[in-house]
């Protein structure tokens, strides 16, 4: 329940409101004035869709709900919705992810500018509803845009900037947002609502162009193709793909000048990076202990920073070689697993690697799988995780192997 | 010559298994005399639509190494035969790919042959088949195309005859003993399939091509475009709308500008103008838009869409208005509207001509009356192939196969057929 707090800050045009991640992301889908949004639920996704549920009935956005049938059908049914011109909303959780692949991995060569909100959720079996971020990486090759976030205020944020990114014709592709099941999804934070005047001078009307699917302007979406034709799509996503670059940084820019706030780097966030001998790097609400973890640490006279890395794909591969390299050494710390890839690392760990292979200076580079399944990242896993990077730094040399953090054994 | 290259090149539904039995056949055959081989087909190709040229492949070759060379392709770069299904596919090939039109000979190698069944004479051949600046042969079986129906092997003993002819093209790679053995071994064979295959072996026809001779037309082509040059979004653009054909009169539909249909139909329609009623039915049912809308109300046929599906044919209400006829007795795609308007007496001469000729306005597709097969197998075995079967069960069908004068190889309907 959104409730205006008195103490708003002063000389803010923003309302402050108590809201979930959730909550926040139906907040920026109101002032994104969204058209279609389709429904199935799944937890910890099925949140937004209450949420925006109880502002159409509220009245404050007009919107298609469709209930769909299933995961499928309700990717399927924004797909559509969108290359007629509306601007749309989805999502999904875990399984019910996977359920829809079909329907993601056509959204990118289509060039729909889908936005979506995964709550981040394990995938069964065994059914559980804790986070783990391998659902939302299932995408990561096919052209998705892909972005963790940390907080409410960023999850409001990220929705209206999202939709300026995938809309803009140079990109067309669909984003999808990942937020921590429970730990951001369901956990109510102090978070600033812009008012929909200042949302409109940000956010332009969703134009598909040529592209639109309309009786004034007949073409044939997605016809079959041969080995003609179809490397020649996937060069023009990946095109699209390494356009985003440019225009995520032309949208944290300009929302910094619109709403005078926002971070000026879109691509990670940096904590007590600047003299850390040691970096970890991390995506989502993992932030949270390790923050606390490293001022407790800096008060022993451990110089550690971190990482919060926003954007996944497009992958800031330059820019963060650029910060990584200063360290003496980097722990990366996985909330997902990639069974039987190199040295049996997690995702980030190994496009990590992958990004620093070109770099001049290569720090030991040590990896972690950590809170799989919703398992809470303690202190002292951020602790141990920086002892053993210490070590790495003093011998220079990364272990060639993969360190689980919080497992019983 | 260590490896041998053979592409068949067939249409779509109507010969895909057989030719893929052909390509199945060469490996197996050439297998009795030691040589290693594999048998695909172009893999970008739809054989499931009506028609559309298409292609199968069988490589040879004395050892595993000079195989794998020419191994992983779509479509080898050169072919030392190229069989043809179809003599009407002389006309060129243009795949359910958009590559434009590419001369039935363009992979033969130079001295290579051109491998054809065809009950026409060599010069009405190469009235069709693409000048190239190479000599080749080409090599007669005599027997009209074998067609058969979506997932049916018609059993005409083509296959064996092809493969008999093969001994004979190629007896490095494929001994007559081994072709009879291989036809003998694979699903269905049997002596008579023996004895097809060794008549073709010593009824093939062979004459050399000369540089000089064959159809001097450009064939169409275009260029791909770029990845840039493409519309994003696996998009195109509709066929805008088209303009008047004349003078404000008329009208012609705007159609696709890279894929074209010259030589996917195997038989074309023949227009009446003068008994043309302009009652649209034929410009209403065509599924490709091939009619234009002429000045006078009439209906020309453009033969850059004409798939040859002889649905105007049958819609048309007026009997021998609109007329199909084989595509071998075109050697262009001139309007006919055209020649009509210029010189009418000469253009009845020549629809006369056309549509009286019975030989080339009965279908093959099919049989059209029990023991028809049996007939014709023992006519292929004997006199070296049939001049004709009988065609399409269609509304229109009926006055063409009937009251034929003097056509005595011409099946002349249900009623007189032995053994209906």
């Amino acid at each position: 329940m959104a409730t205006v707090t008195k103490a708003a800050p002063a000389a803010s045009d923003e309302k402050e409101l108590l809201i979930s991640g959730s909550e926040a992301v139906a907040e920026g889908l109101a002032l994104a004035d969204i058209d279609v949004v389709t429904g199935y639920p799944i937890r910890p996704y099925d949140t937004v869709i209450q949420a925006i549920a109880k502002k159409i009935a509220n009245g404050q956005l007009v919107a298609e709900y469709i209930v769909a049938e299933g995961e499928h059908s309700q990717f399927e049914i924004v797909k559509h919705a969108s290359t007629v011109g509306a601007r749309v909303f989805c999502g999904s959780s875990g399984v019910g992810w996977a359920y829809a692949m079909e329907c993601l991995v056509v959204t990118p060569p289509l060039r729909v500018p889908m936005v979506c909100l995964v709550g981040n959720r394990a995938l069964d079996d065994p059914g559980a509803f804790g986070v783990e971020h391998n659902d939302a990486l299932f995408v990561r090759d096919l052209g998705w845009m892909l972005c963790w976030i940390d907080t409410s205020q960023e999850a409001i944020d990220t929705t209206l900037i999202a939709y300026r990114v995938a809309e803009d014709r140079r990109v067309f592709l669909p984003l999808a947002i990942s937020a921590d099941g429970a730990f951001l999804t369901h956990s109510q934070a102090l978070t600033l609502v812009p008012p929909k005047e200042k949302v409109d001078k940000f956010l332009p009307r969703y134009d598909r162009g040529d592209l639109l699917l309309h009786p004034d302007n007949p073409i044939t979406v997605a016809p079959q193709a041969n080995e003609d034709w179809v490397i020649e799509i996937r060069r023009q996503n990946d095109e699209a793909m390494k356009r985003a670059v440019t225009v995520i940084e032309e949208a944290y820019a300009d929302f910094r000048k619109v709403f005078g706030r926002g971070p000026e780097n879109p691509w990670f966030e940096e904590y007590m990076t600047d003299d850390a001998d040691v970096i970890l790097v991390g995506m989502g609400t993992i932030s949270l202990p390790m923050k606390v973890g490293i001022r407790n640490l800096r008060a022993q006279g451990k110089k550690v920073g971190l990482v919060r890395l926003r954007w996944f794909r497009p992958f800031p591969t330059e820019k963060l070689v650029k910060v990584l390299s200063k360290a003496k050494a980097i722990g990366v710390v996985d909330r997902d697993y990639s069974f039987g890839s190199p040295f049996h690392s997690g995702v980030v760990a190994n496009e990590i690697r992958a990004a620093l292979y070109n770099a001049e200076k290569r720090p030991p580079l040590l990896a972690f799988i950590c809170g799989l399944g919703g398992r809470e990242v303690t202190l002292e896993d951020v602790y141990k995780a920086t002892d053993l990077c210490y070590n790495a730094a003093n011998s220079g040399k990364s272990e060639a192997k993969t360190l689980w953090l919080g497992v019983r054994e | 010559m260590s490896a041998l290259i053979v592409e068949v090149v067939y249409r779509g539904i109507f010969q895909k298994n057989l030719a893929a039995r052909i390509a199945r056949g060469i490996v197996l055959s050439a297998r009795k005399s030691g040589r290693w081989g594999i048998a695909f087909g172009r893999y970008g190709d739809s054989p499931q639509r009506n028609g559309i040229p298409a292609k199968d492949f069988a490589i040879v070759a004395d050892t595993k190494e000079e195989l794998e060379q020419n191994m992983a392709r779509y479509e080898p770069k050169h072919t030392d035969v190229t069989v043809v299904l179809d003599d009407t596919l002389s006309k060129g090939v243009e795949s359910w790919a958009w590559y434009g039109l590419q001369p039935i000979n363009r992979l033969t190698v130079p001295n290579g042959t051109v491998l054809m069944t065809s009950v026409q004479p060599f010069e009405g051949l190469l009235k069709d088949i693409h000048k190239r600046d190479s000599p080749y042969k080409l090599s007669l079986l005599r027997a009209k195309a074998s067609f058969s129906g979506l997932w049916v092997h018609k059993e005409d003993h083509t296959e064996a005859r092809i493969l008999g002819a093969l001994a004979k093209i190629a007896p490095h790679f494929l001994t007559l003993d081994g072709v009879s053995q291989a036809i003998q071994e694979i699903e269905w064979g049997s002596d008579l399939k023996v004895a097809s295959a060794r008549k073709a072996f010593e009824r093939l026809e062979t004459r050399e091509v000369k540089i000089t001779e064959g159809n001097s037309e450009i064939p169409y082509s275009f260029e791909m475009p770029k990845w840039w040059e493409m519309r994003e979004g696996v998009t195109i653009p509709a066929i805008p709308i088209g303009k008047p054909k004349e003078g404000g009169q008329g009208y012609v539909p705007e159609r696709n500008p890279y894929f074209k249909k010259f030589t996917t139909r195997t038989m074309r329609p023949v227009i009446d103008f003068d008994t043309c009623v302009k009652c649209n039915l034929c410009w209403i049912s065509c599924p490709d838009s091939v009619f234009d809308v002429m000045p006078d109300g009439t209906f020309d046929a453009a033969m850059e869409a004409c798939c040859g599906c002889g649905v105007c044919e049958a819609v048309c209400p007026v009997e021998h208005c609109i007329t199909m006829v084989n595509e071998a007795a075109f050697e262009d795609n001139a309007s006919q509207w055209d020649m009509w308007r210029k010189d009418k007496a000469a253009y009845k001469t020549w629809l006369l001509a056309k549509i009286g000729d019975k030989a080339t306005t009965v279908r093959s597709h099919g049989f059209r009356f029990r023991g028809q097969y049996e007939q014709e197998l023992v006519a292929d075995l004997e006199q070296g192939g049939v001049e004709i079967a009988a065609g399409i069960p269609g509304e229109n069908a009926a006055h063409k196969t009937r009251n034929v004068q003097g056509g005595s190889s011409i099946v002349t309907g249900v009623a007189e057929a032995p053994g209906a």
